[in-house]
C-alpha cells in the first residue's frame, strides 16, 4: 500500500495537541532518527492511522477515532519540542 | 459548542461556495468564502468534511490553491471516479452550498517569507495546488527570491493554471518547465515523458546556493523527485515533501 506522509495528519493531530504539530520534531526510539512529524510514513487505510519512521520503518505513532474519540499513541517516539507550549 | 473559532483550536467551520471554475477536465477549482476565516500561509491545507443524511461523516485534506492576500479561499480538486469526496466536490458542488471545513493546517510544507535562496518546486498533477498559492503569494508579496517550477503532467490540457503559469512565466525570477507523461503537441519542444535524473539535474539549482525544494504529488512522484535530487547532491535537509493518495 502506498504511503502518505504526516502532511496527511496534521489535522487530527492540531485537534489532539491545541496546536500546530507536522513541523515539531521527534526521535525514533528504535534507530535514534530524528524527523519532522510532516515526514513520517502514513498508512491511512489501516483500522486507524499508522505512522511509521521513514529511516527505519518501525511503527512510532497510532491514530485511532473510536466513536468520535479521537487518541494518538507514540511508541517510542519522543517529541523534541514542547507541545503544550501552544501557539 | 458554540460557533465561535477559539484561538489555538481548530474548528469546524462553514464556507459558502461562491463559484466553480473548470481547470482541466479532471480538475476544477472550488472558491469559498470563509466569514470567520483566521487566514493561512502559503503551501497549507484544509481538511473537508462532508456529511450524509443518515450522518455518515468523510473527511479529505486539500491544499489551498489561493494566496493569503486573496479574498477568497481556493481549493482545487481532482475528480477521483471511485471517490467518495472527490466527485461530489467536483461535479455535483453548486454556487450557494455550504461545506464544512477546519483549518489551516501545516507548519511545514509552507512558503516562508524569510527564504532568500533559490527555490526549486517539483510538481506532479494536482501538487501543483499549494505552489499556486506559494507562486501567487511570492508576486503579491513582492518577493524577490528565484524561483523554478518543475511542473509535470499528463497533457497540455491537463495542465491546471495554465494560463496563469504562463504569465509568471513572463517574469525573470520565475522560471517554469513543463513535463508531460502521456500527450505531447507534435510542435512540443519540453520535455516528453515522465520526470527523470537528466531533466531533474536540468532544473535544479546547485547545491552550493543551498537551495529550498519543495516536491508535492502522488507518493511515487515525490518518492523519485525527492531521492534523485538527493542523489545528485541536494540536501536532503534542504528537501521538503509532500504525498497525497489515490483516496478520493
Amino acid at each position: 500500500m502506498e504511503a502518505l506522509d504526516g502532511n496527511a495528519i496534521g489535522g487530527s493531530l492540531f485537534e489532539l495537541f491545541g496546536r500546530e504539530m507536522t513541523a515539531v520534531d521527534g526521535a525514533c526510539g528504535h534507530c535514534g532518527q530524528v524527523s519532522k512529524l510532516a515526514e513520517l510514513r502514513v498508512y491511512a487505510k489501516a483500522p486507524g492511522t499508522v505512522a511509521r519512521c521513514r529511516s527505519c520503518g518501525e511503527v512510532v505513532l497510532v491514530l485511532t477515532s473510536i466513536r468520535g474519540q479521537l487518541r494518538a499513541t507514540f511508541r517510542q517516539f519522543t517529541l523534541l519540542d514542547n507541545p503544550g507550549a501552544g501557539g | 459548542m458554540g460557533g465561535a473559532v477559539l484561538p489555538g483550536r481548530l474548528t469546524w467551520q462553514p464556507g459558502t461556495v461562491v463559484e466553480l471554475v473548470p481547470e482541466t477536465p479532471r480538475a476544477t477549482s472550488i472558491v469559498l468564502e470563509l466569514p470567520g476565516w483566521p487566514g493561512h500561509r502559503a503551501g497549507q491545507h484544509v481538511d473537508v468534511r462532508l456529511t450524509a443524511a443518515d450522518g455518515y461523516q468523510a473527511q479529505r485534506s486539500y491544499s489551498i490553491a489561493s494566496a493569503p492576500e486573496d479574498g477568497y479561499l481556493v481549493l482545487t480538486v481532482g475528480s477521483v471516479p471511485d471517490g467518495e469526496v472527490s466527485p461530489y466536490l467536483a461535479g455535483e458542488l453548486r454556487p450557494g452550498d455550504e461545506l464544512e471545513l477546519r483549518g489551516p493546517v501545516g507548519g511545514y510544507f509552507v512558503w516562508d517569507d524569510s527564504i532568500r535562496e533559490p527555490v526549486l518546486l517539483v510538481a506532479g498533477g494536482l501538487g501543483i495546488v499549494p505552489f499556486r498559492s506559494m507562486l501567487r503569494h511570492r508576486q503579491a508579496a513582492r518577493g524577490d527570491v528565484a524561483v523554478r517550477l518543475l511542473y509535470s503532467a499528463r497533457s497540455l490540457e491537463d495542465v491546471i493554471y495554465r494560463e496563469e503559469l504562463m504569465r509568471l512565466a513572463a517574469y525573470d525570477e520565475v522560471d517554469i518547465r513543463f513535463a508531460l507523461t502521456r500527450q505531447w503537441p507534435r510542435t512540443w519542444h519540453g520535455h516528453s515523458g515522465r520526470i527523470d535524473s537528466r531533466l531533474l539535474s536540468e532544473v535544479s539549482w546547485s547545491a552550493v546556493d543551498r537551495p529550498r525544494v519543495f516536491i508535492c504529488g502522488p507518493t511515487p512522484f515525490v518518492e523519485t523527485a525527492a531521492s534523485t535530487l538527493a542523489a545528485q547532491g541536494q540536501p536532503p535537509d534542504r528537501i521538503k515533501t509532500e504525498r497525497f493518495g489515490p483516496a478520493g
